[in-house]
This record gives structure tokens, sequence and C-alpha cells, in this order.
């Protein structure tokens, strides 16, 4: 086919488009991923019973927090990425922020900790399910970040498949929140990032292979 | 050039506003931006500048949605652009390993035009064996030299169904020829 044909046929087919499409898939992507969070997390863990109480506890916001400005820096980098030639700025090393705060917070529990007593505050005593179920909730995030992404154009798939993963896996975070009792710094600077990896790498490796357009 | 990235920009955003007949100008205007480029990066293999030429505009119109107006349209331009010549050369690359190489040029020059034509008829007997769904790619594609999209709208078949017909049915062709 000529070149001159393939233009006005797309030129004819081509129609006016709407303004936002970016923001407005991640809307709806964040929307599925976080109410499918919070349903996964219904049925398979439940809300812990003294929610009540322990939100007027500051560290409750604190943990929520971490997942929440993470959310943020993978969102806006994501929706950066979507765009051929955009700039991801500062968004993606915004990310290292949060992660930067929790572990300022961890040193210091650690440091005014008593030495035996700090193995416990890192492993708390459900270290062993809360990455795994931090990955479990992150998975409809994960699927619906992966579509968001697949009708935009990202033109490094591996960058952008990280930080869809770690969309998906902060939006897991904070409904696991709701979940588990714990609230040492020392547990969430290991366990929960270590949790939020999980779909983060997942999103790099699988990047390159679904994001392809 | 910035005079051309403003001129080019505003038909866009008119183009994306539903106005048909600048959009029409945009494509044309860029598929020449384009030809220029693609040419100047890709001097070995001239025959599949055009292609690329069309594949790139075609992305342009599938990712129009991806255009932010605060952006730079030529930053925008050159990274779809970037993309599909790098895809171009990555495909380009797995082919011709899958193919022998090329000995030098008394080698090429030895090969007889009819030997070409038997070839070309023994290729049409393997072809036949295969289902459409990879025949007709390898057809329209690798001998009559229509391009991806093009095959895509003549066959009915989606674009990344033409190149999974290629690759499988080159594969499957290959090992017809191996016995």
């Amino acid at each position: 086919m000529e070149t001159d044909k393939l233009i006005e046929m797309l030129a004819r087919q081509a129609g006016p488009v709407e303004r936002g499409a970016v923001g407005r898939r991640y809307g709806a992507a964040l929307a599925a991923g976080a109410a499918g969070a919070l349903l996964l997390m219904l049925a398979f863990l439940g809300i812990r019973p003294d929610l009540a109480q322990v939100a007027r506890d500051p560290m409750f916001w604190v943990k929520l927090a971490l997942p929440l400005a993470l959310l943020a820096a993978a969102l806006a980098a994501a929706m950066r990425l979507a765009r051929p030639g955009a700039r991801v700025g500062y968004a993606a090393e915004a990310a290292l922020l949060p992660v930067a705060g929790i572990w300022a917070l961890a040193a210091a529990a650690l440091y005014s900790a008593a030495p035996g007593e700090r193995m416990a505050l890192v492993l708390g005593s459900t270290w062993s399910v809360c990455p795994f179920n931090i990955a479990m909730l992150s998975v409809p995030a994960f699927a619906a970040a992966f579509w968001a992404m697949r009708g935009l154009a990202p033109t490094r798939p591996a960058v952008a498949g990280a930080f869809s993963g770690l969309l998906a896996g902060s939006v897991g975070a904070a409904a696991y929140c709701l979940h588990c009792p714990e609230m040492a710094p020392p547990f969430l600077g290991t366990w929960y990032l270590l949790g939020m990896a999980i779909p983060a790498v997942a999103g790099a490796l699988a990047g390159p292979r679904l994001l392809r357009w | 050039m910035s005079g051309r990235e403003d001129h080019l920009k505003e038909l866009l955003v008119r183009g994306l506003s539903g106005e048909a007949a600048a959009y029409a100008a945009f494509l044309k205007d860029l598929s020449a931006f384009l030809r220029a480029f693609l040419r100047g990066r890709l001097a070995r293999v001239p025959d599949e500048v055009e292609d690329l030429v069309q594949e790139t505009l075609l992305a342009v119109h599938n990712q129009r949605h991806t255009y932010d107006p605060a952006q730079p349209l030529t930053a925008w331009v050159h990274a779809i652009a970037r993309y599909k010549m790098i895809d171009f050369l990555r495909r380009r690359a797995g082919r011709e390993a899958m193919n022998d190489p090329l000995g030098d040029e008394d080698d090429l020059l030895a090969t007889s035009d009819e030997e070409a034509r038997e070839a070309k008829r023994d290729m049409a007997i393997l072809l036949a064996k295969l289902p459409d769904r990879h025949r007709l790619p390898i057809q329209h594609v690798k001998i009559e030299g229509l391009s991806v999209a093009e095959t895509a709208k003549l066959t009915g078949m989606s674009e990344s169904a033409v190149k999974v017909g290629i690759h499988r049915g080159l594969k499957a062709l290959s090992a017809l020829i191996r016995g």
C-alpha cells in the first residue's frame, strides 16, 4: 500500500480523541485494583478486630502512609512512562523517600530497643506470611495496572512493568494494613517492602513480554 | 526546527479535536520527516524504510491518545519512531539468525535466475502445506513484500497474529525443508 493511501485511510477513520486518556485509565485501574484488594482481604484475611482503637495510634497512620506514599510515586512514574518521550523526572526517585523514612524510623526503634528485643521487632509474629499476603492482595491491582499500561505506549517496557508492579504492590500493602497486627517500623521496613517488591520484580520481568505494542 | 514543531503540533492538536483535514496534513508532513529520519538510520536496508515509515505512522495513529499537548511533539514522535525502529531491527536480527549467513559477494552472483525461480516453486509447494494462518502472512509479507499492517487488513487477522504466523510459519517451513 502506498503511504499516502494509508494516511488518507487513517485520517478518514480518525475522529476526535478524548483528552486525558492516561488519567482516566489509571483512575479506573486504581479503583478496580483497590476494590479487588479489599475484597480479597475481607474474604481471606479479615479486618483486624481492634481497628477502631488502633486508628487512634499515630503509628497506624505512619504504617498506612508507607504504601500510600509509594503508591503516589509509582502512579506518577507509571503515568509518565505510559507516554512516549515524556520525562519521568523525579517520580522514580520519589519512591525512595518513603523507604528512607521507614528505615530511619526502624533504625531509631532498633537503636532504642534492648539488644535482646531487636530480633522480635524485625520479625514480629507474622513475618513468614506478610510478604505473601501483600503479594496476594496485589494481584487484582497488578492485572489492572498492566491493563492500563497495555492501552498506552510505554517505550521502556521493563521499567514501566516494574512501576506497574510497585503500584500494585502498594495497593495490596495498603489493604493489608487493615488486617495486619504489626506496628513496629523494623517489621514494616523489612516485610512490607519485601511484599511490595515481589509484584514490582514480577512486573519488571513481565513488562517486556506483556507491554509490547 | 521549532517552527516545524509548532506547525506540526498545531495540526495534530486540531486533528485530535476531530479535524480530519488537519490530521491528514499532520500525518503527511510527519511521514516526510519520518522517511528522512529512518532513511538516515537504516542506510543498509533502504527497501525497508517505507515499511517502517508506515508502521510508525500507524503506531502514531494508534497511540495518539497518549499525546499530551503540554509535551513537546518532537519528543513524543521521536520516542515512537525510535521504539518502532528498535523493534524492527530486533525482528530483523532474529530473522537473519534463522537463515544461513550469506557468503561473500561472489557466492551471491553465482546464483542464477533460473535457480531462483525453481526455489520459488519449491517454496510454493512447501508453503501450500502450511495452514492459512501461517501461509498467508508469509506469502504477503515475505514474498509479496507487504507490511505487517497491510497484511493484517488484507487477511482480517490481527497484527500480532500476522507476526506470530510469520514466525511459526517460518519455523514450520524450515522443519519441512530439513525433512
